[in-house]
């Protein structure tokens, strides 16, 4: 009787392992690869998906599932020009890049310590780009779209917040310079196209700087 | 027919560059050619003082609180309001930009008799009128100190300007008549391509943190069917210059109008002035060509709003 029950234990097992083998896991292609060609995505993202800001390999976790998604789809397609993630997009099937969305997106944020604060004109310039704009520019607020603090808004507009300064900084320059030309309605490409070298770095560094959380304001 | 039609298309265009802000010429992505113009306009500007300029004195103060009020009237002026809607959302730059109905504009117009209620109207009244329907909330008492910070903050800001002056960029750019009457399908299609990333599909804004980022164009949660926004002529104005945000004046005005008709053909919450009869409450305040309540419009007459909250 133990012996049938175990038989049949083993058999359920095996099934479902099985089945995990058919629908693709994202935690293991982040942290294994996927067996055909596309490296542990952990090795540049961090085991925690927090990203390496020095090297400006951005934080996955914690950012939209819908944005993920797309932005693998846009390097796949070229839309995103980016000789790392090109190859490793396209090596990954519909299957793949669904389930690292998704794990992704679901991946607590890890609790790093934001960048230090720029100081002086640099902090107060990025602060003004982030709050205010310059519409004597047509230049929206980037919270605007991105939120307050910059901690995302929906499906399309990421968070900033606490993002690797180098990361934003390059993304600016790729919209800037048209290497990335995947977002809706042309938005960042506007408004890159208003940015000079000075604003990106000091922006940039302004929102590395920012905690992921809703930043507190006082009562009235 | 046809080149009156022409004539009346050259006509649009050239109305429509006297339309354009300064601020377009170094617009991008756009590669539309900037029309040569010999308007003034520009130059004339009028520049509102710079934020920075705000004195640190008892009277800075109340300019400081009125443009805190203008960014987030859901905290600084609760009681007085109804939505989650900020001033900002149609006066941009905190009521700075031209051709996005600028304080600087308004203010040095009052007072000024309002065929709205038929009298001559303080500007406090008038600021009165933007919580009761824009914001569907309640006026505040003449004397609050709501009304004070913000009279304060657009006092200020029209610093210089003369009084009684329409001056270029005051309210929202007036469109030529589109080449088409605005249209409901034509208009949800350019809903669907270029505001409801934002917006969302049913209009419905987005919010995060409890702060409106996106707001609400029709609903409960939008303005009233007695604000402004409500013509369609303004929302056209307003869309033209201003949206998508930070790329004004890419939009056809065809397109600007179909889209404002689109969204101004929705239900929103009732006008508080409504007496128990749409058409009757047509008759007394929207009668013009510009206001869908008590239009039917797909089968549905509007102007029945929708619950608040």
């Amino acid at each position: 009787m133990i012996g049938y029950r175990l038989i049949l234990l083993l058999c359920c097992a095996l099934f479902a392992a099985g089945a995990i083998a058919d629908t693709p896991d994202g935690a293991t292609i982040a942290h294994q690869g996927n067996g055909h060609g596309v490296a542990p995505c952990m090795a540049c993202h961090g085991a925690d998906g927090g990203g390496e800001s020095a090297a400006g390999f951005p934080r996955l976790a914690g950012l939209p599932q819908a944005y993920l998604r797309k932005q693998l789809d846009d390097f796949a397609n070229g839309s995103r020009r980016n000789a790392t993630m090109q190859p490793v997009a396209s090596a990954l099937s519909d299957a793949e890049r669904d389930a690292l969305s998704q794990y992704y997106s679901k991946l607590a944020i890890p609790n790093a310590t934001p960048a230090s604060a720029p100081s002086g004109g640099t902090a107060q310039l990025g602060q003004s780009l982030a709050e205010h704009g310059r519409w004597s520019n047509s230049l929206p607020a980037c919270e605007q779209c991105h939120g307050p603090g910059g901690i995302g808004v929906g499906d399309h507009f990421p968070p900033l917040a606490g993002q690797s300064a180098v990361y934003l900084g390059n993304a600016l320059h790729a919209w800037q310079q048209g290497a990335r030309h995947n977002d809706p309605l042309q938005l960042m490409q506007s408004v890159t196209s208003k940015l000079s070298d000075a604003d990106i770095a000091a922006v940039s560094a302004w929102y590395a700087s920012q905690p992921l959380a809703v930043p507190q304001e006082p009562k009235p | 027919m046809k080149p009156l039609r022409w004539i009346m298309f050259g006509a649009s265009l050239s109305l429509a560059a006297c339309h354009q802000p300064a601020q377009q010429a170094a617009a991008p992505v756009s590669n539309t050619p900037v029309p040569a113009t010999s308007s003034p306009k520009s130059a004339s500007r009028f520049e509102p003082p710079s934020e920075s300029s705000i004195p640190n004195d008892e009277f800075g103060k109340q300019i400081a609180l009125g443009r805190q009020i203008f960014i987030d009237p859901g905290r600084y002026a609760k009681a007085y309001v109804g939505n989650p809607l900020s001033c900002e959302n149609c006066h941009l730059d905190a009521g700075r930009l031209a051709h996005s109905a600028p304080l600087w504009g308004a203010y040095p117009m009052y007072p000024a008799y309002r065929s709205k209620n038929h009298h001559v109207n303080t500007f406090a009244e008038r600021l009165q009128g933007c919580f009761q329907y824009s914001m569907n909330g309640k006026a505040p008492p003449l004397g609050d100190s709501v009304l004070v910070a913000l009279e304060t903050y657009a006092y200020w800001m029209s610093k210089g300007a003369p009084t009684g002056t329409s001056l270029p960029g005051r309210g929202y750019p007036k469109l030529p008549k589109p080449a088409l009457a605005p249209d409901y399908a034509r208009g949800e299609a350019v809903f669907k391509r270029d505001c409801a990333l934002c917006h969302g599909d049913n209009g419905q804004g987005q919010q995060v943190a409890d702060r409106t980022v996106f707001p609400p164009l029709w609903g409960p949660q939008s303005f009233n069917w007695g604000a402004g926004m409500e013509q369609v002529n303004n929302a056209a104005g307003f869309i033209k210059a201003n949206m998508p945000l930070g790329r004004g004046n890419t939009l056809t005005d065809q397109d600007a109008w179909d889209v404002a008709y689109f969204m101004d053909a929705h239900e929103r919450p009732q006008d508080p002035r409504f007496n128990g009869s749409v058409s009757q409450t047509r008759t007394a305040f929207h009668d013009t060509p510009d206001s869908l309540y008590g239009v039917t419009v797909n089968g549905q007459t509007l102007g029945q709003g929708s619950s608040k909250r």
